[in-house]
């Protein structure tokens, strides 16, 4: 329990880590899926799953979202972003990730105008500056990031900036999770739920999970104390045969979510018939495109955009890792052909993706273990 | 991209635009509070002197300040990704 030290309140840290070894139930095993990118980053970097009984294991699920970008859609970004003319900006994370034939970064290497931004109103801003440029914004993101896109997209339109445009990637949070409930691989007992998306979703669109699937869910905090704290509710309402929607983030988290974000987006944007999510496929209803209202700023409609899609790389087995089939270390890529430095999977580019935290920490934990 | 990051408000710059001037460990930024706002219209939700949790260039949240404290101690045990997330804040130029 050395990790435990370092967390903000030591004490209650113990006594979760007490609970939790009395409430599991002999004989059992326990698979609880963390949603979010950001508790899968917490989880190795506390060494969280190390405090837990051997029979409680936490799966990490799709929810990082420069992870279950397709390499299709980076191959259409690159396409765009070599177009005459073109300012393409997007995030940090974004230009590392590979497509068919390189990455954003190579992209700008080879003469692109590639930028990066850290904000969609940074992306505005440079559109002002370079009236006779056309600036891109490559959006990406769940619910958690896609309200700012939409506010973007409201004063960009509100001011007539002809020379900016979105080419749009959200993706929301509710359909994947009901494809990996309906897949057969796996056999999940509850949820630790996001805790950003849901300050904009709430907690309400998460009842299904109990509702059809059978399941708990406990939407959490990211300090160590907080993802504890969660397994504890989820075992306890397994314990106790219950099944709810659980809000243990309540301090950031109105269960109905933030009303504001969810009428820009539903202003500006509109869900497309299915998006394809790296390594899960195409899922129904699971990705947003500019709204008819804001169809003159939809970048996939100003440019020719390929739209070829790409398999994943065969070596590559970021789906299973999306889906919490298999663990990062188990992927046969994994910390040889595949790193932080020179990734071939999404999962590894991200510092939210489950197996560059893995690689980032897991080594570091094990070691400290050994001293 | 993921991280949120606290700040405090520090003066509303640009009110038509929802533009505020935040502190962010010392780093002033501007940034979005329109998702604070009410959805009915009236009165606009973050005030100077609020702590708000800050996703590229938005505020997404209030937060008292014990939760920007415990926030900002989180992400400084993150090392390199919170230093790459401020970094990057600083390049933010919202106008």
């Amino acid at each position: 329990m050395k990790f435990v030290d370092e967390f903000r309140d030591a004490d209650f840290g113990r006594t979760l880590a007490a609970e939790i070894l009395a409430t599991v139930g002999p004989g059992h095993h326990y698979k609880l899926m963390e949603v979010c990118g950001g508790h899968t980053h917490s989880i190795y970097k506390y060494g969280i799953d190390d405090l837990l009984p051997e029979n409680v294991e936490l799966v990490h699920g799709p929810g990082c979202p420069v992870c279950v970008i397709p390499m299709g859609r980076v191959d259409d970004a690159i396409a765009v972003a070599h177009e005459p003319g073109v300012i393409f900006t997007c995030f940090g994370d974004m230009m590392r990730v590979p497509g068919s034939n390189g990455t954003l970064l190579e992209a700008k290497a080879r003469g692109a105008d590639v930028r990066m931004v850290y904000s969609p109103l940074d992306a505005l801003r440079i559109a002002k500056q370079h009236p006779d440029r056309e600036v891109v914004f490559f959006a990406i993101g769940f619910e958690t990031t896609a309200p700012s896109t939409a506010l973007t997209l409201r004063r960009a339109r509100a001011e007539g900036v002809g020379n900016f445009s979105c080419f749009c990637n959200h993706v929301t949070i509710v359909p994947p999770l009901r494809a990996l409930l309906d897949s057969p691989d796996l056999r999940l007992d509850g949820f630790i739920g996001p805790g950003h998306v849901s300050t904009v979703v709430g907690a309400r669109p998460l009842e299904f999970i109990p509702a059809d699937y059978g399941k708990p869910v406990v939407v959490s905090g990211f300090e160590p104390v907080d993802i504890l704290q969660s397994v504890l509710m989820l075992l306890r309402q397994l314990a106790d045969g219950r099944c709810e929607v659980e809000n243990q983030y309540r301090r950031v988290v109105p269960y109905e979510g933030n009303l504001k974000a969810l009428e820009v987006m539903a202003e500006v944007f509109e869900l497309r018939p299915h998006f394809e999510w790296r390594g899960l496929g195409f899922i129904s209803q699971s990705g947003l495109k500019l709204s008819e209202a804001y169809a003159e700023l939809d970048a996939e409609l100003r440019f020719a955009v390929p739209g070829v899609r790409v398999a994943d790389p065969k070596a590559c087995q970021c789906g299973e890792v999306l889906k919490g089939v298999i663990k990062p270390w188990e992927c046969k890529v994994f910390g040889t052909a595949c790193t932080p430095e020179r990734p071939i999977g999404t999962c590894m580019v991200s510092s939210e993706g489950a197996c560059a935290a893995y690689y980032n920490y897991g080594r570091f934990a094990r070691e400290r273990e050994l001293v | 991209m993921c991280l949120a990051i606290p700040g405090q408000i520090i003066e509303i710059v640009d009110a038509a635009n929802r533009l505020a001037r935040v502190d962010v460990v010392g780093v002033q930024r501007i940034v979005n509070i329109g998702l604070l706002d009410s959805s009915d219209g009236s009165a606009g939700g973050a005030q100077t002197g609020d702590w708000v949790l800050i996703h590229v260039g938005f505020a997404l949240s209030k937060i008292d300040e014990e939760e920007a404290d415990a926030t900002l101690t989180l992400l400084r045990g993150m090392g390199a990704d919170y230093d790459d997330a401020l970094a990057e804040l600083k390049t933010s130029v919202i106008e």
